[in-house]
C-alpha cells in the first residue's frame, strides 16, 4: 500500500532530488537540451559542406571546434545521459522491483556533476579559439604549444566532471542491480535492459578511470611542465592514443549496449513473445563488453604500430562480429512466429536492426588493418560509426521514448504523428549517411571544411539528408511537447499481453514511490 | 624568397620531366576521384590492387549478409504481423539454431581473416628498396627528401584557389610535387616536425601517420605514370584541409634526368645523409 505519495516543493523536488524517477527525468531533459545544441552544430556543418568552397564558416578553427563539440556533446551529454541516466534511472529500479536506486544522494550528485560538465564544455567552446582538437584530443595538437589558452583545459575539466558523474552512476547501478532485485528475481531472470545497464556500468567503471588518468596527464603536460605526451621531454604522443582508445573503444559499447537492452524489450513486447535465446543474449553482451577492452588499437592502424600488433588487433576486432551477430539473429528469432504490432517503438526497433547491420558489416570492413590505408580518416569511417553507434543509439532512444513515455508521464503519444516522425527520420538519416560511404571510398578525408570539387555530388545529397533529419527532430520535439501537455491518459499497461516486465504493473504515470511492497518473482520465467 | 624560387624550379623541372617522357604531346594523366564516384579510385600499385581485390570479395560477403537479414525482416513483416498471425508462438529456445548462428559467423570470419592478414603483411614494408624517400609533415605543408640522391630536399605547399593554373585541380594541387619513378620499390620514411599528420594517396593504397618523435615506414611501387592526388588524413589544426599530397610519377629514365637537375638545385654535400642512414637503422632495416 502506497501510504504517502507526497511530493516535495519545486526547488527541493528538482534541485535536491533523491528520487530515481525525477533524476531520470532531469537526465532526459539535459539530454534533449544537449541534443538540440549538438544537432544544430551538425546541421551547420552540413550546411557548410553542402557545396564546395567556403560559404559560411571561414574561420577553420571554429569549424574544428564545431566538429569537436558535436562529438563531445553527442557522446557524453546526449546518448549517455538519455540511455543510462534517463532510461536507466527510470526503469532499472522499476524493472527489478526495487523502491529506488541504492544510493539516492549519489544519484543526485551524478546528475549535477554532469550538468556542471555541460556548462564547462559550453564555456570551453566559447573561450579563446575553442578546442579544435577533435573529440579524440590527440597531442601534440592538444598540447599547450598548438592549443594555447584555457579552452582545452576547460574541455578537460568538463570531461573530468562527466567522467566522475558516470563512475558514481556506474557504482550506483551495479550496487542496485546486484543487491536490490525483488525476491525470486535471480540474475538470470532480469530483463535484458537491466542486463545491458549492468554490463554498461562495469564498462564505465573500468574505462573511465583510464580516461581520467590520461586527461590528468594532458592537463599537467599543458600547465605544470610534465611531458607525458611531449617528445622533447621524453614523452610519446602515441601513449595518449593508447590510453584514450583503451577508454574510447569500450565507450562505444557503453553507448550501444543500453540500446541493445531497449531494443530487446521493445521487440519482445510488440512480438508478444519472450526473448529468443535469453541467456545467449545476456552473455553476448558480456562477451562484447570483455572483447571491447582488447581491441582498442584498431583505431590506431595508421600510427605505425608493428605489423604483428596490427595482425592481432585485426583478428580480435573480427571476433566482435560473433556476439553482435548473436544479438541480431536472436531479435529476428524473437519476431519469428510472433504476432507483431507495428507501433512506433517497433518501427524504431526495425530501423535499429537495419542501421546496426549496415554499420556492422562496414565495421567488419574497417577491422582489416591491411585495408585501412584506403579507409582510415575518410568519410567511410564517419558513415560507419554514425550508422552503427550514433544513429543506431538515437533510434533506440526514440524507440525507448515512445515505448516508455506513457509510463513516465501517464499520457500516450500520438501514434499517427509518431509514425510520420519515424519515416521522416529514417529516410533522413539514410540519405544523410549512406552517400558518405561513397565519398569515403573515393578518398574524402574527415574533418575538413572544404573539399575537392569531385566530392560535391554526394555531399549535396548528404546535406539534403541532414535537413530531412532536422525536420524529423523538430517533429519529435513537437510530439514530445504535445504528449506531455495534452496526450491521452493511459492505464498501467498500454501495450497488452506482450509487456510482461514489472514497470507495466505500476500505475501510469509511475507514482512518486513504487514497489513499496516488493513483488515476488519466485518461479517466474526469465524477464517476466 | 629563396624558398619560393626553390619551389618554383622544382615545379618547372617536374613539368619538364613529364614533358620529356610524353614527347610534349599531352598533359600528364591525372589520377583522382571523379564526380559522383561510388567506389575506390582505380588501383595503381601492387598494394592497392590487392586491397581492392580483397575488398571486392569482402563486399560480396557483406552484401549477402545485409540482403539475408533484410529478407528475413521482410518475411517477418509479411508473415508475422498481428493480422496474419494473431496467435504468437511461445518458442524461446532452439539450441541447434543458436549453435549454428554462432559457428557460421566464425567460419565466415576465418574466411575473411586469412586473406586479410596476408594482405596486411604484404602492404607493410618492402625488404628490397630501390629508392628511399623521407616525408616530413609540417603545419601545413610537406617536406620531401631524397637521402640516396645528394640529400635533395624541398617543401611542397598547397596552391590556394586564386593561384591555380590551367589544369590544376582545386584543393589538391601543390607548388612542388613529390617526383617518383614508376615500377620501383620505394621505401617511404615518415616523420613530423610539429603535430601528427597523415601522408595519404588513395589510388596507391598508401597512408601512414607522420608523428613527432617516431620514425614510421611504409612502401609503394607505382604502376602508371601520371599525377596522383591525395590529402592529409589526420586532423592537424586550422589548415588541415589544405595540405594536399601530389605525386608526379615518371619513367625511370625521366626520374634520373630529373634527379640530375634536382641534385644541382636542392642537393647538399654536407653530412646530413648520415642522419637519414641512422634514421633508417633505427627502424631495424
Amino acid at each position: 500500500m502506497a501510504h504517502d505519495d507526497h511530493k516535495p516543493g519545486f526547488f527541493k523536488r528538482w534541485f535536491m532530488s533523491t528520487n530515481h524517477k525525477d533524476i531520470g527525468t532531469l537526465y532526459i531533459i539535459l539530454s534533449i537540451i544537449a541534443a538540440i545544441i549538438g544537432g544544430a552544430m551538425s546541421w551547420y556543418i552540413r550546411l557548410e559542406l553542402m557545396e564546395p568552397g567556403i560559404q559560411y564558416i571561414d574561420d577553420f578553427q571554429f569549424y574544428n571546434v564545431l566538429v569537436t563539440a558535436h562529438g563531445f556533446l553527442m557522446v557524453f551529454f546526449v546518448v549517455m545521459p538519455a540511455m543510462i541516466g534517463g532510461f536507466g534511472n527510470w526503469f532499472v529500479p522499476l524493472m527489478i522491483g526495487a523502491p529506488d536506486m541504492a544510493f539516492p544522494r549519489l544519484n543526485n550528485i551524478s546528475f549535477w556533476l554532469l550538468a556542471a560538465a555541460l556548462i564547462l564544455l559550453v564555456i570551453a567552446g566559447l573561450t579563446g579559439g575553442g578546442p579544435g582538437t577533435g573529440w579524440t584530443v590527440y597531442p601534440p595538437l592538444s598540447s599547450a604549444e598548438y592549443h594555447p589558452g584555457p579552452a582545452v583545459d576547460l574541455g578537460i575539466l568538463s570531461l573530468h566532471l562527466a567522467g566522475a558523474s558516470s563512475i558514481l552512476g556506474a557504482a550506483n547501478f551495479i550496487t542496485t542491480i546486484l543487491n536490490m532485485r525483488a525476491p525470486g528475481m535471480t540474475i538470470h531472470r532480469m530483463p535484458l535492459f537491466v542486463w545491458a545497464i549492468l554490463v554498461t556500468a562495469f564498462l564505465l567503471l573500468l574505462a573511465l578511470p583510464v580516461l581520467a588518468g590520461a586527461l590528468t596527464m594532458l592537463l599537467t603536460d599543458r600547465n605544470f611542465g610534465t611531458s607525458f605526451f611531449i617528445v622533447e621531454g621524453g614523452g610519446d604522443p602515441l601513449l595518449w592514443q593508447h590510453l584514450f582508445w583503451f577508454f574510447g573503444h569500450p565507450e562505444v559499447y557503453i553507448i550501444i549496449l543500453p540500446a541493445f537492452g531497449i531494443i530487446s524489450q521493445i521487440v519482445s513486447t510488440f512480438s508478444k513473445k519472450p526473448i529468443f535465446g535469453y541467456l545467449g543474449m545476456a552473455y553476448a553482451m558480456c562477451a562484447i563488453g570483455v572483447v571491447g577492452f582488447v581491441v582498442w588499437a584498431h583505431h590506431m592502424y595508421m600510427t605505425g604500430l608493428d605489423v604483428d600488433t596490427r595482425a592481432y588487433f585485426t583478428a580480435a576486432t573480427l571476433v566482435i562480429a560473433v556476439p553482435t551477430g548473436v544479438k541480431i539473429f536472436s531479435w529476428l528469432a524473437t519476431m519469428w512466429g510472433g504476432s507483431i504490432d507495428f507501433k512506433t517503438p517497433m518501427l524504431y526497433a526495425f530501423g535499429f536492426i537495419w542501421l546496426f547491420v549496415v554499420g556492422g558489416v562496414t565495421g567488419v570492413t574497417l577491422a582489416n588493418a591491411g585495408m585501412d590505408t584506403v579507409f582510415h580518416d575518410t568519410y567511410f569511417v564517419v558513415a560507419h560509426f554514425h550508422y552503427v553507434m550514433a544513429i543506431a543509439a538515437i533510434f533506440a532512444m526514440f524507440g525507448g521514448f515512445y515505448y516508455w513515455i506513457g509510463k513516465m508521464c501517464g499520457r500516450q503519444y500520438n501514434e499517427g504523428l509518431a509514425k510520420i516522425q519515424f519515416w521522416i527520420f529514417f529516410i533522413g538519416v539514410n540519405v544523410l549517411f549512406f552517400p558518405q560511404h561513397f565519398s569515403g571510398m573515393a578518398g574524402m578525408p574527415r574533418r575538413i571544411p572544404d573539399y575537392p570539387d569531385a566530392y560535391a555530388g554526394w555531399n549535396y545529397v548528404s546535406s539534403i539528408g541532414a535537413f530531412i533529419t532536422m525536420a524529423g527532430t523538430f517533429l519529435f520535439l513537437w510530439i514530445a511537447y504535445r504528449t506531455v501537455t495534452s496526450g491521452e491518459k493511459i492505464g498501467a499497461n498500454p501495450w497488452g499481453e506482450g509487456a510482461t516486465t514489472l514497470e507495466w504493473t505500476v500505475d501510469s504515470p509511475a507514482p512518486f514511490h513504487t514497489h513499496e511492497v516488493l513483488p515476488d518473482m519466485t518461479g517466474k520465467a526469465p524477464a517476466e | 624568397m629563396g624558398d619560393m624560387l626553390k619551389r618554383l624550379s622544382v615545379f618547372v623541372l617536374t613539368l619538364m620531366a613529364g614533358a620529356m617522357v610524353l614527347g610534349g604531346e599531352v598533359m600528364a594523366q591525372q589520377y583522382r576521384s571523379e564526380p559522383w564516384q561510388m567506389g575506390f579510385q582505380e588501383p595503381r600499385s601492387p598494394s592497392a590492387e590487392r586491397i581492392f581485390a580483397f575488398h571486392d570479395m569482402l563486399l560480396v560477403i557483406e552484401a549477402a549478409i545485409v540482403i539475408f537479414v533484410l529478407g528475413i525482416m521482410t518475411y517477418i513483416i509479411v508473415k508475422f504481423n498481428s493480422k496474419a498471425n494473431p496467435t504468437p508462438s511461445k518458442t524461446s529456445h532452439n539450441t541447434l539454431l543458436e549453435v549454428v548462428w554462432t559457428i557460421v559467423p566464425i567460419i565466415i570470419l576465418v574466411v575473411i581473416a586469412v586473406p586479410s592478414l596476408k594482405l596486411l603483411y604484404f602492404t607493410d614494408r618492402t625488404y628490397d628498396p630501390e629508392l628511399t624517400i623521407k616525408v616530413t609533415g609540417n603545419q601545413w605543408y610537406w617536406t620531401y627528401e631524397y637521402p640516396d640522391n645528394n640529400d635533395i630536399e624541398f617543401d611542397s605547399v598547397y596552391v590556394p584557389d586564386d593561384e591555380l593554373e590551367e589544369g590544376q585541380p582545386r584543393m589538391l594541387s601543390v607548388d612542388s610535387p613529390l617526383v617518383l619513378p614508376v615500377d620501383t620499390n620505394i621505401r617511404i620514411l615518415l616523420a613530423s616536425n610539429d603535430v601528427i599528420h597523415n601522408f595519404a594517396m588513395p589510388a596507391l593504397g598508401l597512408k601512414l601517420d607522420t608523428t613527432p618523435g617516431r620514425a614510421n615506414e611504409t612502401w609503394v611501387s607505382i604502376n602508371d605514370e601520371g599525377t596522383y592526388y591525395g590529402m592529409c588524413s589526420e586532423l592537424c589544426g586550422v589548415n588541415h584541409g589544405f595540405m594536399p599530397v601530389q605525386i608526379e610519377a615518371v619513367s625511370k629514365e625521366a626520374f634520373n634526368e630529373w634527379l640530375v637537375s634536382a641534385e644541382e638545385e636542392f642537393g647538399s654535400n654536407d653530412s646530413r645523409s648520415d642522419e637519414v642512414v641512422k634514421f633508417a637503422a633505427a627502424l631495424g632495416q
